[in-house]
């Protein structure tokens, strides 16, 4: 038989396509349906974030961390919030730090559920999609109840949290925590044990605890590898420290592994959700200086003092002193920081945002090296990538 | 921290030109040529043990000599704790690579290189990242203005898409509130019950 030449099959994948969760496009160099290269081009999605930022005062820079990972936006919020506090050395009152705690759990469940289902749907499975977006809605309800917003909430402020929770959602909360644990347990009856869900799944992807440190990932990627590090439990921030939950990690460092502690994590999202309520005191939620925080709505009508301080909070905002930091969150998806360098004045000299995903994502053609095209995708969903903070 | 910085102080010498403790957050500068030997180290040496390179950025003073500077931050998983490490450059002068030394400097630099025009040398694969295929300027310079250049649209006749200059349909608004909070000085001509008048209003 004569010596055939095969060529390698260059593909385009994206930018426009159901499995590329957002607008990534990645040529692919192919060797029959096995992946020999990867060359992904990212961008699509770029607003200019941090340059919008640096126009912006500390107050107004707020709302475009929601648009970064909008998946999951009061994480985002969080780094930033206490990033400005750090710099301005002041501390949010314990109610409202155990608010943010809360809500930052339910970020976190947020962001799980659409991550696991969309990750199911991308090897196959549609149903735990259509269940899993039922309890989003829930928990959007709670986003909705606090800040007016579904999505963009622009409810963690430096200081604390805007306002107060609404009265009877804490046990509105606490209803939907006790039914939440039978939806998991639907959805993994589903995925766990599930013949074609393993077969995409197990020992796809794998990566090391050495590679994972050298591409720099955090979060469920990290952990999926078998290093037990959770900014929350080494770092504590907020009210972090006075809440008990485990930390899942994995064995394998598979695309398996990694959707198993996304699971255990929302259980034990929820165990700190409860002791969150439990323990949460009366008092203020947002810091009483008013050179910082607004003064509520009576007031103004009051005092003219409150007045004035409102006046100048929404026009000139607060100036941060002179300093720059790095603070970072444990996010759903991974360690997110802000790099602040405040040079002084109302708005920030520098706002670097480090997301998870970017370094998750250049790691996908080490990933991917080797395996068929399909499981391409399946890496990519256990990945879980959002556009709007890897571009910014 | 003191411990590390003392540590990392002793072994690597007058390598370090600086190094303090800000905000609970160790910091230090180097020379541009060392940044290989310095984060090669941080990462090997057992009480540092900084096995993760988090984020590389540029930041722009526009007003300094050497108008960059590159921050490159680290975690150390075992030890949990951070360093963050300064290098100043400018538009002409290169800086080498660390993606040898870390797999994860790669994109870090290339976005570097595309937001500031910061140039790294010996790269694998130094191309733009974030901006459009074509782009010109590096878009978080000081110098670089916040609405751009060029503007994209839909041409009807051409049938595709074209690049324009930005055209603004109202001028770029800056708004200026940085007068100080405790509010101006105010000086009423004539007023004889001001403490202290400037001379020239006191007639």
């Amino acid at each position: 038989m004569a010596e055939a030449h095969i060529k390698n099959y260059t593909i385009n994948f994206g930018p426009q396509h159901p499995a590329a969760h957002g607008v990534l496009r990645m040529v692919m160099e192919l060797d029959g349906e096995i992946v020999e290269r990867i060359d992904s081009h990212i961008g699509l999605l770029h607003r200019g974030t941090e340059k919008l930022i640096e126009y912006k005062t500390y107050l107004q820079a707020l709302p475009y961390f929601d648009r970064l990972d909008y998946v999951a936006p009061m994480s985002q919020e969080h780094a930033y919030a206490l990033g400005v506090e750090k710099l301005m050395g002041i501390a949010p009152p314990p109610r409202g730090q155990y608010l943010r705690v809360l809500f930052a759990e339910i970020s976190r469940v947020l962001n799980h559920l659409l991550n696991i289902t969309a990750f199911a749907m991308d090897v196959g499975a549609m149903t735990p999609m259509l269940w899993g977006f039922e309890q989003r809605e829930k928990l959007m309800e709670f986003y909705e109840g606090v800040s007016g917003a579904r999505l963009h909430a622009a409810y963690f402020r430096p200081g604390g949290v805007h306002q107060d929770v609404p009265a009877g959602m804490l046990e509105d909360i606490i209803a939907w925590c006790d039914q939440f644990p039978a939806f998991v347990d639907d959805m993994r009856s589903l995925l766990d044990g599930n013949r074609i869900f393993k077969q995409r799944t197990v020992g796809i992807g794998v990566v090391t605890e050495k590679e994972a440190l050298d591409w720099g990932f955090t979060g469920p990627m990290l952990r999926g590898s078998g290093v037990a590090f959770d900014l929350r439990r080494a770092q504590p921030y907020d009210a972090y420290d006075k809440v008990e939950f485990d930390v899942p990690i994995g064995k394998n460092g598979d695309c398996y592994d990694r959707y198993v502690c996304r699971v255990e994590e929302m259980a034990e999202s929820l165990k700190i959700i409860r002791q969150c309520i439990e323990q949460m005191p009366d008092g203020p939620v947002m810091t009483e200086d008013g050179k910082i925080a607004p003064p509520d709505r009576g007031q103004m009508k009051r005092s003219m003092e409150a007045l004035i301080h409102h006046f100048k909070l929404y026009t000139e905002g607060f100036h941060v002193p002179e300093g720059e930091t790095y603070t970072a969150v444990e996010a759903p998806k991974g360690e997110f920081a802000v790099y602040l360098v405040s040079d002084g004045t109302n708005k920030p000299y520098r706002c670097k945002i480090r997301a998870p995903g970017f370094a998750h994502l250049q790691a996908m053609e080490f990933c991917s090296k080797g395996h068929m095209l399909a499981d391409s995708v399946a890496i990519l969903g256990s990945m879980d990538i959002v556009f709007g903070e890897v571009d910014r | 921290m003191q411990e590390l910085a003392e540590h990392i102080a002793e072994q690597l010498g007058d390598v370090i030109q600086t190094q303090n403790i800000r905000l609970g957050e160790l910091m230090l500068t180097v020379r541009r040529e060392d940044i290989v030997k310095v984060l090669t180290f941080l990462r090997d040496d057992s009480a540092c043990d900084f096995k993760i390179l988090l984020d590389v950025c540029g930041v722009d003073f526009p007003d300094r000599p050497e108008r960059f500077e590159v921050v490159y931050n680290l975690l150390s998983v075992r030890q949990n704790h951070r360093v963050r490490v300064k290098i100043n450059t400018d538009e002409d002068t290169t800086v080498p690579t660390v993606s040898d030394v870390f797999a994860a400097a790669n994109w870090f630099e290339r976005e570097a290189w595309d937001m500031y025009g910061i140039f790294f040398s010996d790269h694998p694969d130094l191309r733009r990242l974030l901006t459009d295929y074509g782009f010109e300027g590096h878009p978080l310079r000081k110098d670089f203005p916040m609405t751009g250049y060029v503007e994209v649209r839909y041409d009807e006749e051409q049938k595709r898409v074209i690049y324009e200059p930005v055209k603004l349909t109202q001028e770029f608004r800056s708004f200026d509130f940085l007068s100080p909070w405790e509010g101006a000085e105010r000086h009423l001509p004539g007023d004889e019950k001001a403490e202290d008048a400037p001379a020239d209003q006191a007639d």
